[in-house]
């Protein structure tokens, strides 16, 4: 006889009104075993986990957990059931301790009052199991880096003693060590004999620590398999349905004249210097971890962060360091925070789309609204974004969608220099290469791009030359060819040239 | 889509269902008492000072701001205009003081806001009681009244504008003043540069910032404005007491928030209609005289209106969360 597995689900259906989200869906996850669920955004991953963790009811389908039924009715009863979630999106509490967050909704207590000492062993144990001396039961969450407060909810599912863990995007907000960090702790869950199911988009991730795979596509399981045999090629082809010739296109592009030149720039929040010249017609790339002041540079450069010393030059003039400035002097950036920042997802698709082209013009002036919605609809059109309409509010977009939009926007302000801060976080391998190809054509047309990715691959497929910053410090360019994903990750890690 | 009608068609409508909702409701409780053209004209004149106001909140909740202080820049705007007529510069000069005046209120607001990155809730709640103090000030704890000959007579004019009276006159001036400054913000709220500048500030100030849009500046303009609309609400409020009182429209504030919010817009920014707005302070009015010619007391007015914003907002909340999914 053998064991059922941890975790079943079988034929889960669901739809949103005429939206099917799920059909037929299924997933299996056995005890010890690391399972990738992967595929492009809106494909149905998070609609499984949704219905797994309580938020949503299925149509039609069961779960069983260890063979028997399971159909939580809200997410208590899931945690209860031994489902714990780890979020894309933190889910902690600044102003409580660890201690304090661990517990949240589940504090131990007799006649009302609050005992966290019953639970002390289990969270030290939990904490033990992170492996980071700083994290301790009395810390504020605060104090804590992004790094560290993910770590944070990680521990808060091991308190629960969950069999069963669901990791939703962890990484997107951590850097290069975190992750391995993160990964350490996912073997030793594996091993601890508990079923992992790892949401990602990040395929190299997915090959490293995953056992098996299971790819959704429109609501369906297009494919699983064991990872060890499995290619990039087969598995992105199962996500996008169809060959990916190329995942890093490349149109041949001429290096120009210097547009841009930042001399010894230094910023209050972090930069503490860096050198650099771009060029019309190139990509630059900066690798680095996170926060190294990857960041910091492209939001100095802008004006958005506040300068210490140092001076910006566009076309061989001095730049005053401002937002508005910088679009008049055809600069663009797309921020690396597209919910926060990039975009106001509350208004539509027409507004984000066009809101910088206004930005200099004298408050009184009238908006062309008639002309501004053939210009919209023609991005549409030009970008193939996936919309009703330019009324659309941003906010219901998909990750990838929104990452158009952004791009779009720069394209309509027709700047001659763009600065990207993460082009690709958080969308889906499609849309991936959707920026890439833009990325080429942009420079392809003569303009500048500067390019910050957590992504050694990425950098080393679509720049012409890579700079790697170091603690504030930004290191010397080379050309792309003579760097490796090893050399990168050294100096990145060191600081020092790698030989 | 599940709704047949657009949602900002839905939007601009519901505040105007409500007055029709108040009106037949107190139609079918008192059929004796039906609103008749010339209760319709005493209403709009009751709506011109919290309305005119109002239209310059609505840019100021739409930025995701407040202004608190608009009460005493009333009152304030009001004994200025007093002064004027009292000191014979006629009512052109008057309005001109008092809309002056709003306007360097609203400035100051403004750069309170954006010079100290103060809250907007508490750059306002500190100046509402400044200017109260400045109007207390310059009309010596009390009233200023005109009381020469030819200040009697600008008054006059003033308060023929502003009231009901003249025969063959359907609605005082005031009232499609105020009609015309309601058209013409709402107008510049969807067709300006400043317009889309105020929703995208208060929508995401982020983003705007990105988008290089300038946001000091916008912001001391966005205050200026309703700052100007509270002066022009001072004067309308002078000629409807033919005195500048200095204690007058003591917590209109409130009013004027509540017109704005039932309007449809939110406390939190980024979305709001001036059409609305004009509706919710027509709304509180149509109550306000429904409840009298009824023979409620006051009290039970207060107790209804809060209810109404209650209402509003919840409905509007229910409304988003539907079309969210």
């Amino acid at each position: 006889m053998t064991q059922p597995p941890l975790l079943e689900m079988t034929a889960v259906d669901k739809a949103f009104g005429a939206t099917v989200a799920l059909s037929g869906a299924h997933l299996r996850v056995e005890a010890g075993e690391v399972r990738a669920l992967i595929g492009e955004n809106g494909a149905g991953k998070s609609t499984l986990m949704r219905i797994l963790s309580g938020v949503e009811t299925p149509d039609s389908g069961t779960i069983r957990i260890s063979g028997e039924l399971f159909s939580p009715a809200n997410p208590q009863q899931a945690r209860d059931g031994g489902i714990a979630m780890v979020h894309q999106e933190l889910a902690v509490v600044e102003d409580l301790t660890v201690e304090e967050n661990l517990l949240l909704g589940a504090e131990p207590s007799s006649a009302g009052l609050y005992l966290p000492s019953r639970m002390r062993d289990r969270v030290l144990s939990s904490l033990t199991l992170l492996g980071r001396s700083e994290i301790q039961p009395s810390t504020p969450v605060s104090q804590l880096s992004v790094a560290a407060r993910q770590l944070v909810e990680i521990a808060r599912a091991l308190v629960h003693d969950a069999p069963v863990i669901v990791f939703d995007e962890p990484t997107s907000s951590l850097g290069a060590q975190d992750i391995e960090h993160l990964f350490e702790v996912i073997g030793r869950l594996r091993d601890d004999g508990r079923a992992v199911v790892y949401i990602s988009h990040f395929l190299e991730e997915v090959q490293r620590i995953a056992d098996r795979w299971t790819v959704l596509r429109d609501g369906e399981v297009v494919g699983e398999g064991w990872i060890s045999s499995t290619t990039t090629e087969q598995l992105v082809s199962h996500m996008i349905g169809r060959q990916l010739d190329e995942m890093y296109p490349r149109i041949p592009h001429q290096r120009g004249d210097a547009l841009i030149e930042v001399s010894d720039l230094k910023t209050r929040t972090g930069l503490q210097h860096a050198n650099l010249t771009l060029h019309r017609g190139e990509v630059l790339g900066i690798a680095g971890l996170i926060g190294s002041g990857r960041s910091e540079l492209l939001r100095g450069i802008y004006g958005l962060d506040p300068i210490d010393s140092g001076s910006v030059q566009v076309a061989g003039r001095s730049h005053r360091l401002d937002p508005t400035r910088s679009i008049e002097s055809g600069i663009g950036l797309a921020s690396e925070d597209r919910k926060e920042e990039g975009l106001a997802t509350d208004l539509s698709l027409a507004t984000n789309l066009t809101l910088g082209s206004s930005s200099a013009r004298p408050f009184f002036s009238l908006l062309g609204l008639k002309k501004e919605r053939s210009q919209v609809e023609w991005w549409i059109d030009r970008f193939s974004i996936r919309t009703r309409g330019p009324d659309q509010p941003v906010r219901t977009l998909s990750g990838g969608n929104q990452q158009k939009v952004v791009l779009a926007r720069l394209m309509h302000l027709d700047v001659d220099a763009v600065l990207l801060d993460e082009p690709t976080r958080g969308i889906d391998v499609g849309s991936k290469t959707e920026v890439f190809r833009w990325i080429s054509e942009m420079s392809a047309a003569g303009k500048a791009v500067l390019v910050v990715s957590s992504s050694m691959q990425e950098l080393l497929g679509i720049c012409d030359r890579i700079q790697v910053m170091h603690r504030g410090v930004l290191g010397e360019p080379r050309e792309v060819e003579k760097w490796d994903e090893h050399s990168l990750m050294v100096c990145a890690v060191g600081g020092e040239e790698a030989a | 889509m599940k709704f047949t009608i657009p949602r900002h068609w839905f939007a601009t409508l519901a505040p105007f269902l409500g007055v029709l909702a108040v009106v037949l409701v107190f139609w079918i409780l008192y059929p004796g008492q039906p609103m008749t053209l010339k209760t319709w004209q005493i209403v709009a004149t009751h709506t011109v000072v919290v309305g005119l106001a109002a239209v310059g909140m609505t840019w100021v909740i739409i930025s995701a701001g407040i202004d608190l202080s608009v009460g005493s820049v009333i009152a304030l705007s009001g004994v200025s205009a007093a002064l004027a007529v009292d000191a014979g510069w006629g009512a052109i000069g008057a309005i001109t003081v008092a809309l002056a005046t709003g306007a360097v209120c609203g400035v100051y607001n403004g750069i309170l806001i954006v010079g100290l990155r103060l809250p907007p809730f508490i750059a306002t709640l500190g100046t509402m009681g400044f200017f109260r103090g400045v109007a207390l000030w310059v009309a010596n704890n009390g009233s200023v009244r005109p009381e020469d000959a030819q200040g009697i007579s600008t008054t006059d004019g003033i308060a023929n504008w502003v009231k009901n009276g003249s025969e063959g006159q359907w609605l005082p001036p005031a009232v499609w003043l105020l009609l015309i400054i309601t058209i013409l913000g709402a107008l510049a709220l969807r067709w300006t540069v400043l317009g889309r500048h105020t929703v995208a500030i208060g929508s995401n100030e982020l983003t705007a910032r990105l988008c290089g849009v300038q946001i000091k500046r916008t912001k001391i303009v966005i205050y200026a404005i309703a700052g100007l609309l509270a002066g022009l609400a001072g004067v309308m409020l002078f000629g409807r007491l033919t005195v500048g009182d200095s204690t007058a429209a003591v917590g209109i504030e409130l009013k004027v928030i509540a017109a704005v919010v039932i309007g449809g817009a939110s406390l939190s920014g980024g979305q709001g209609s001036i059409s609305g707005t004009l509706a919710g302070a027509l709304l509180m009015a149509v109550l306000s005289n429904r409840c009298t010619a009824a023979g409620w007391p006051d009290f039970v007015e207060h107790m209804i209106v809060g209810h109404i914003i209650i209402l509003a907002v919840a409905i509007d909340q229910w409304r988003i969360r539907r079309t969210n999914h």
